[in-house]
């Protein structure tokens, strides 16, 4: 089947696209939605003119949509999106990341309804040291490119996310709750490289900001 | 306790990651033994204690055309889901009927239905629904009749999907003694 994948450049929306693809579905294009919302209810956008660079060395074509990123308005945005994916791409299905977050699935679904398309969440109610392992076995290399809660803080900023890195959110899980892949919206990830790029991405620069447990990196691929 | 049978009546492969695995995974954290098998693979009744038949998604109505005749004749557990509980509920000469709710909702249940009891917040995501025979004990119902048992057979459905917030009775099916 025809698919577009809804696609935040992220472990989750990448891993999604790749269970995809391995379940012998075609791809024809990626989805992201810029919002100038930085609290949007529905996207999580960091880093996101970097998807330009992860669309490119996948060789799909990216339909970049921007939002006000305002509550429910913002669907309207999405739908847009994903009306041209028909038009311009004749796709018949969505994928999405979701994992736990019935706010975004059920929002997909409503869209994917009404403009009869299948809609496929791959991810959905997955284990989260499991994604974090099927990661690293299928050889994703992830970075973490945002951290937004107690007791995470700089010192995470472009860690990878490997064997150690489980070993230390796992801690995380039991001493504070943080939830092991970040679902809670306590990390941001980059995929640098995945079996769906043809190269990897190398990071030239990067700017760091933020404040106690709140950090952020822009990255120059 | 014996292995239990999980029923895959998804038309889309990858659709098992979402509407099977899950099930398949709450299972596995109590280290419950299951078997999982494709409808299509299913030619007589099934010789499993419990019987999780799954849910599809929204486009998928293939399992409309399935033959689940074994329902009528099984003395065995049974539990459908969403599509599952459809099945069960055309089986048994119920109607099929179109009313479409997606996101989360609260429902009551009068009784005790599989530890669920009171006001619980539940998954839904279907586009029909079946209007049940007279064989079957409504437990929960607001809009639409959301959890049954067969008044004689051990047949239970569910028109949510509580592999998402109600994981609990899954668990309480397949320990059924």
């Amino acid at each position: 089947m025809k698919v577009a994948v809804l696609f935040s450049g992220g472990k989750d929306s990448c891993f999604a696209a790749f269970l995809a693809k391995k379940y012998g579905h075609d791809i024809e294009c990626l989805i992201s939605i810029i919002s100038k919302n930085k609290e949007s209810y529905m996207f999580h956008t960091p880093s996101i003119l970097n998807v330009k660079k992860q669309a490119e060395i996948m060789g799909l074509p990216l339909i970049l949509q921007q939002t006000e990123g305002r509550k429910e308005l913002e669907l309207n945005d999405l739908e847009k999106a994903i009306k041209t994916a028909i038009t311009k791409y004749k796709i018949q299905g969505i994928v999405t990341g979701a994992i736990e977050s019935v706010y975004q699935a059920s929002r997909v679904q409503k869209i994917c309804d009404k403009l009869k398309l299948e809609c496929f969440n791959p991810l959905w109610q997955k284990d989260s040291i499991e994604l974090l392992n099927d990661l690293i076995k299928n050889k994703f290399k992830v970075i973490i490119t945002g951290v937004f809660a107690y007791p995470l803080d700089k010192t995470w900023l472009e860690r990878e996310i490997n064997e150690r890195f489980i070993e230390d959110v796992k801690k995380l899980r039991e001493k504070y709750k943080v939830h092991p892949a970040g679902e809670g919206g306590e990390f941001e990830t980059f995929v640098l490289d995945c079996p769906l790029f043809k190269n990897s991405l190398k990071i030239k620069d990067r700017k760091i900001y933020g404040t106690k447990n709140s950090w952020a990196m822009d990255l120059e691929i | 306790m014996k292995e239990s049978l999980i029923i895959n009546i998804c038309r889309e492969k990858l659709h098992y990651l979402e509407f099977v695995k899950p099930i398949e995974d709450i299972l596995k954290s109590k280290n419950i033994k299951f078997k999982t098998l494709n409808y299509k693979e299913i030619k007589e009744t099934p010789d499993y204690e419990k019987i999780i038949i799954c849910g599809t998604s929204l486009k998928d109505k293939e399992y409309l055309n399935a033959n689940f005749s074994w329902i009528r004749d099984t003395n065995k557990s049974v539990l459908g889901i969403c599509a599952g509980m459809q099945i069960i509920g055309i089986e048994f000469k119920g109607k099929l009927k179109t009313k479409k709710e997606i996101g989360f909702f609260k429902e009551t249940f009068k009784e005790e239905f599989l530890g669920l009891k009171g006001e619980n917040e539940v998954y839904h995501l279907h586009n029909n629904y079946v209007e049940l025979s007279n064989d079957f004990k409504i437990f929960s119902k607001n809009t639409l009749t959301q959890a049954v048992k067969h008044k004689t057979k051990e047949i239970y459905g569910v028109l949510f999907h509580p592999e998402v917030r109600n994981k609990e009775l899954i668990l309480n099916f397949v320990k059924i003694p």
